[in-house]
């Protein structure tokens, strides 16, 4: 190693400093012999949020030791945020799972025994006895997975594939409807086409930027250092941010807009319709590319059929939409006056107009953009698609520094979730299972008989908690996320279900969360760079990785155990006769045999991982099953966005990924697409066509009218305060992973709760007390903080939800939009009292 | 006593770092230590008298301690202020011990930050006024000044999304302020760079137990070795004016200005600039306009 003179010095000073006390300093030596030469070098994509920043991650003697922001990644440019700062460090934690744990009494299994270790064969041996009792008795509804947007892109292709096409259950859904699922459900509803048209660049091309809902200063770090560059650098860039309670990105704000909760409604359709009264918007767009409709109303909470506000709901449920003239949509949003918004959600009346005027004036470029407190909302899917109809009306769509944006939570909720469709309506490449013409190519490209895929959708992630409640799912399998400390109202849906006697619960995960801590069965998992993988980022950005190091003990990947388990079952055991008629020569096959040796998935043999300096790599998957597992199931994927009937997803090469820092789809004779339904951006854009929105048969874009609608829960004499959680810059989602750091631990130990200090003087609390925060479901303790990060409003409360000491989610009720069933996390009625 | 002191481990036990394995500096320290110990010993309690004892560097003294000379003359070593702390943050220097004069007070910021208790539980504790009892507002405090010392490593300097030391300030947003800078070795990022206001900073070290960096980046440090000191002959123009809520001189009478047919001059407003409406579109209905004004002819 070259040591410069200083460097010499100063390892020089520490060895003759610890000679002299008599010590031999281990890592001294080392320094001198320059052992940081010996570290290898190669590319991971993050591990935590949607961001997608690229890593270099070093490994030694088959270890991580070190990371770098990667300097050539564009997409970070060698940053990383606090979190990212310790990627090495998560897969150390001292309590990693390293072998199957059972519970058990006197050597058998029993729900109320205690964790004991298993043989993997032991445990899939319970696991299959389980499951094909549940199939035999109640057929496929009775099981189901919970899956993750942080699964690899091959992971969640898998799991799809043993749950739809051989189990034939949708009962599979991803974390990511606790996310995502509103964001999804208004992009296809507006465009026929999930996931963002624009990219990151459009952070440098905006002249305002408009956050809804989202704190990006804690949540998308990088991207916030991005946005906040371009604000700094760009003459006459404003940034507005919207909330119901003041965060960090407020510190960056020209104009900081608190709202009263839910009424982001009605201020985006006093938008719309401040745009049409001034007649600012743009009538050529409109008439080529933008059609209206008015979607149905009254359509409940989500909640259980049974409850009153289900009840008296008129239309539960209902997403249908009519077609309506633009004269029409103009008299719908006619009564959003300034003076019935600014009475509604309290904002100043200036800052209304100021707002509406930046996406009036046709001379700024608006980027908006939103997280959990637009897609966590019992309108998420309306309030998404009002965003969409501001930027139809002004055209301010698909094009460099236009557009709505929604940023995501997981590295792979857009690449595995969302692309993959690991949803209980979902196929691959934004297939549905209701659409027979969707089933029969899936069938026909899984050579499968047709009529194995149910048409029904599964139970989404609330209902899943729901129907383990009611004894309906009785056999569940949640891997690589933690619902019960992440899902809502965990005292009266969650947690009981788990716990009901003639349920079966396993959790795979790397460590013991508050989920393995409440299964009956804990799998030790692979994570990160222990294993093969591929995410895909907010912008579409796919990025692969090499398997870096080996898992430790018998931990193995996700892909691993799904691909394993199905080797556990035949046909006949989990398909009916008339189905096998059809295909008699897959009797007396597995299901392993059927979906993953099924000559297209192991078609590329066993080979030597390697990179361009000729570094060799391990593939614990393709060590043990024989073949390419990772590349055949993603060349599989692939002919899904190549062959499938919604054209727009192209993927690229496996081989082209390791190549690259990632590619944005479609990506189409090897080039990435910027800018989609944009004419010049997008090949699938017809030449002279300008803009395309092609994923609707018409091409055109859909303004859907949509109306204020009150919350599920709002504060009353007795709980008098809006609840509102959310998360931190210093840990990510449930902490399963950064509180085993010990710095970021230290830095943020415990969930605090943000309150007005006039709100705590009014209940004898001061700073750094204990409180009960209670709402109807349940009651956690935390410390007051009265100053800090987040400032909220008088009569709102906030608290993150990363603290597995207590679990806030105990609180929150299970409304979610009716339409996307995404749970809102962001409002309901809490009460706090000294404790 | 003791029931305060529980109190006080029940509530901060969970948070408290697990005590770590002894760093070789701390090792090194008590070696020396040991051996000072050892001649303080032969020495007799006479040293233990001695004021001037030099205060090492990083010693940080209660909330409300008078200056060095003063506290040490008035401190009777007692300990009731240790006593009284309720988060243990408060220690009693060791004979020997190199962090300060052996009975004394003092804290490390590293280990136990100060909590900024109200009331201030030490400084009512203290009989003497070594620790000023005109002190109780916490926010006053001046226990010493918080330093991005070493500027290589924080992480924010680098362009890292960090700010553990700006989230966890108790005084956040007045002591700790972050500046926002662009990053030109990457051209499209800001930097979050943490600035200290030593007129907020109360000195509590929250920022220096929470820096994740393995050494802390952010140290606090006694005011004297912290502070640098302006001089009474300069003043910072741009703060008197922000001081004195304006112009410390009567405003200038208007300006005016020998300018050429279509230009401005605004000192208010970026100096030199066409005059009237903001520039016009660069082309007009009639795209004959366009072509019979020529090549470069759009400008201006």
């Amino acid at each position: 190693m070259e040591q410069t003179r200083r460097e010499f010095i100063k390892t020089s000073a520490i060895a003759a400093t610890a000679s002299a006390a008599g010590m031999t300093l281990p890592g001294v030596s080392q320094a001198l012999a320059g052992s940081r030469d010996k570290i290898r070098w190669d590319k991971a994509p993050c591990r935590y949020c949607g961001t997608g920043c690229s890593e270099l991650v070093g490994t030694q003697d088959g270890r991580v030791v070190a990371v770098q922001g990667d300097p050539d990644a564009p997409v970070n440019r060698g940053l990383n945020c606090i979190k990212g700062y310790f990627l090495a460090k998560i897969l150390y934690g001292a309590d990693r799972l390293q072998q199957p744990l059972l519970r058990k009494t006197n050597g058998r299994y029993d729900k109320e025994g205690e964790f004991t270790p298993v043989s993997w064969d032991e445990a899939f041996d319970i696991m299959a006895e389980k499951w094909k009792a549940a199939l035999r008795e109640k057929g496929p509804t009775a099981v189901g997975m919970f899956g993750s947007g942080q699964w690899t892109v091959w992971e969640g292709y898998a799991a799809v594939k043993l749950m739809k096409a051989g189990l034939r259950s949708n009962n599979i859904d991803p974390n990511a409807r606790h996310c995502m699922a509103s964001a999804v459900a208004a992009f296809i509803r507006a465009f026929g086409s999930d996931e963002p048209m624009g990219v990151y660049d459009d952070l440098e091309h905006a002249d305002t930027f408009v956050l809804w809902g989202s704190n990006m200063a804690e949540m998308h770090p990088i991207l916030w250092s991005r946005l906040s560059d371009t604000r700094l650098t760009k003459p006459g860039c404003e940034v507005m941010v919207l909330s119901t309670y003041q965060h960090r990105s407020f510190e960056l704000a020209d104009e900081g807009i608190l709202f009263t909760p839910q009424t982001d409604l009605a201020i985006l359709n006093y938008i719309a319709n401040y745009i049409i009264e001034n007649e600012a918007y743009d009538r050529d767009f409109i008439d080529k590319h933008v059609s209206f409709h008015r979607t149905a109303t009254d359509i409940g909470y989500g909640l259980r059929p049974e409850d009153p506000r289900e009840q008296a709901a008129a239309n539960p449920g209902v997403g249908k939409f009519d077609a309506i003239s633009f004269e029409e949509y103009a008299e719908s949003v006619r009564e959003y006056t300034l003076d019935y918004v600014h009475a509604l959600s309290g904002v100043p009346k200036r800052q209304l107009e100021r707002l509406a005027q930046a996406y009036a004036d046709p001379n700024r470029k608006v980027m908006s953009l939103w997280t959990m407190g637009m897609n966590q909302h019992t309108r998420g899917s309306w309030v998404n698609g009002l965003v969409y109809n501001v930027h139809l009306l002004m055209g301010k769509i698909s094009e460099p520094g236009n557009g709505p944006f929604s940023l995501t939570g997981q590295p792979s909720a857009c690449g595995t979730a969302r692309e993959v469709g690991t949803f209980a309506h979902r196929l691959p490449a934004d297939l549905v299972v209701m659409k027979e013409a969707h089933r029969d190519f899936a069938e026909k490209l899984w050579k499968l008989p047709q009529g194995t895929l149910p048409g029904k959708p599964g139970y989404h992630a609330v209902l899943q908690s729901r129907m383990l409640n009611d004894g309906k799912l009785n056999c569940y399998w949640a891997l690589c996320t933690n619902n019960m400390q992440a899902g809502p109202n965990i005292n009266d849906e969650i947690l009981p279900g788990w716990r009901k006697p003639e349920n079966f619960v396993v959790v795979s995960d790397p460590y013991p969360t508050a989920s393995a801590m409440s299964a009956d069965l804990v799998l030790p998992t692979a994570m990160w760079v222990e294993k093969e993988g591929a995410y895909g980022n907010a912008e579409r950005r796919s990025q692969f990785w090499r398997q870096q190091v080996q898992p430790p003990g018998q931990a193995r990947s996700d892909l691993w155990q799904i691909v394993e388990f199905s080797k556990r079952f035949r046909t006949e055991e989990v398909w009916p006769a008339e189905l096998l008629d059809k295909a008699p020569e897959l009797r007396g096959k597995t299901l392993y045999e059927i979906l993953f040796t099924n000559g297209q998935v192991d078609a590329f043999p066993k080979q030597v991982v390697v990179d361009e300096a000729g570094n060799r790599y391990d593939n614990d998957e393709m060590e043990h099953f024989g073949f390419y597992l990772q590349k055949g199931l993603y060349e599989e994927y692939r002919r899904f966005s190549l062959e499938g009937p919604k054209p727009g997803h192209e993927l690229g090469e496996f081989d082209h990924y390791h190549r690259v820092r990632g590619l944005r789809w479609p990506v189409i004779d090897g080039k990435e697409t910027l800018w989609r339904y944009r004419e010049g951006y997008d090949p699938h854009v017809p030449k002279g066509a300008g803009v395309r929105f092609y994923g609707n048969p018409d091409g055109r874009a859909r303004i859907i009218s949509a109306p204020y609608e009150p919350p599920a829960e709002v504060p009353d004499a007795e709980y008098d305060l809006w609840l509102c959680t959310g998360r931190v810059l210093e840990h990510w989602h449930t902490g399963s992973m950064t509180r085993r750091v010990p710095e970021l631990h230290r830095a943020q130990p415990n969930a605090l709760l943000y309150m007005h200090e006039a709100d705590a003087r009014k209940r004898n609390l001061r700073r750094g007390m204990a409180a009960r925060i209670q709402t109807r479901r349940g009651e956690v303790t935390a410390t007051v903080e009265t100053r800090g990060r987040n400032k909220v409003p008088e009569g709102l409360v906030f608290i993150a939800f990363f603290d597995e000491g207590r679990l806030v989610n105990k609180l929150t009720l299970d409304a979610t939009c009716p339409l996307s069933k995404e749970t809102d996390f962001k409002k309901c009625a809490a009460k706090v009292v000294a404790a | 006593m003791a029931e305060r002191k529980q109190a006080g481990e029940g509530a901060q036990g969970a948070a408290r770092p697990a005590p770590a394995a002894p760093s070789r500096r701390r090792f090194l320290g008590r070696m020396a230590g040991t051996a000072c110990g050892a001649a303080l010993a032969g020495l007799g309690v006479g040293l233990y008298a001695r004021s001037a004892a030099p205060l090492a560097p990083h010693a940080l003294r209660p909330p409300g301690a008078l200056a060095e000379p003063d506290f040490l003359a008035a401190c009777v070593r007692c300990g009731l202020c240790v006593r009284d702390c309720p988060f243990d943050t408060l220690r009693l220097a060791a004979l020997g011990d190199p962090a300060a004069t052996p009975g004394t007070p003092y804290f490390v910021a590293r280990e136990i930050p100060c909590e900024m208790c109200e009331p201030i539980h030490c400084v009512e504790a203290c009989p003497t006024g070594a620790l000023d009892p005109a002190l109780t507002d916490i926010d006053a405090a001046c226990m010493g000044l918080a330093v991005v010392l070493d500027q290589e490593t924080c992480l924010a300097f680098q362009g890292l999304r960090c700010e553990v030391c700006f989230n966890v300030c108790p005084v956040q947003g007045e002591a700790i302020t972050l500046a926002q800078r662009h990053n030109p070795r990457t051209g499209q990022h800001a930097q979050f760079v943490p600035v200290v206001h030593s007129a907020a900073c109360t000195g509590c070290g929250k920022c220096e137990h929470a820096c994740i960096t393995e050494e802390a980046a952010i140290k606090v440090l006694p005011l004297a070795l912290a502070r640098g000191d302006l001089g009474e002959h300069y003043r910072f123009g741009l703060d008197e004016k922000a001081r004195a809520g304006g112009s410390l001189l009567a405003p200038d009478e208007q300006h005016r200005y020998h300018l050429p047919e279509g230009v401005d001059y605004r000192l208010d407003a970026g100096g030199l600039r066409p005059r009237g409406e903001p520039a016009a579109a660069p082309y007009g209905d009639d795209p004959l306009d366009t072509l019979n004004r020529g090549l470069e002819g759009g400008d201006g």
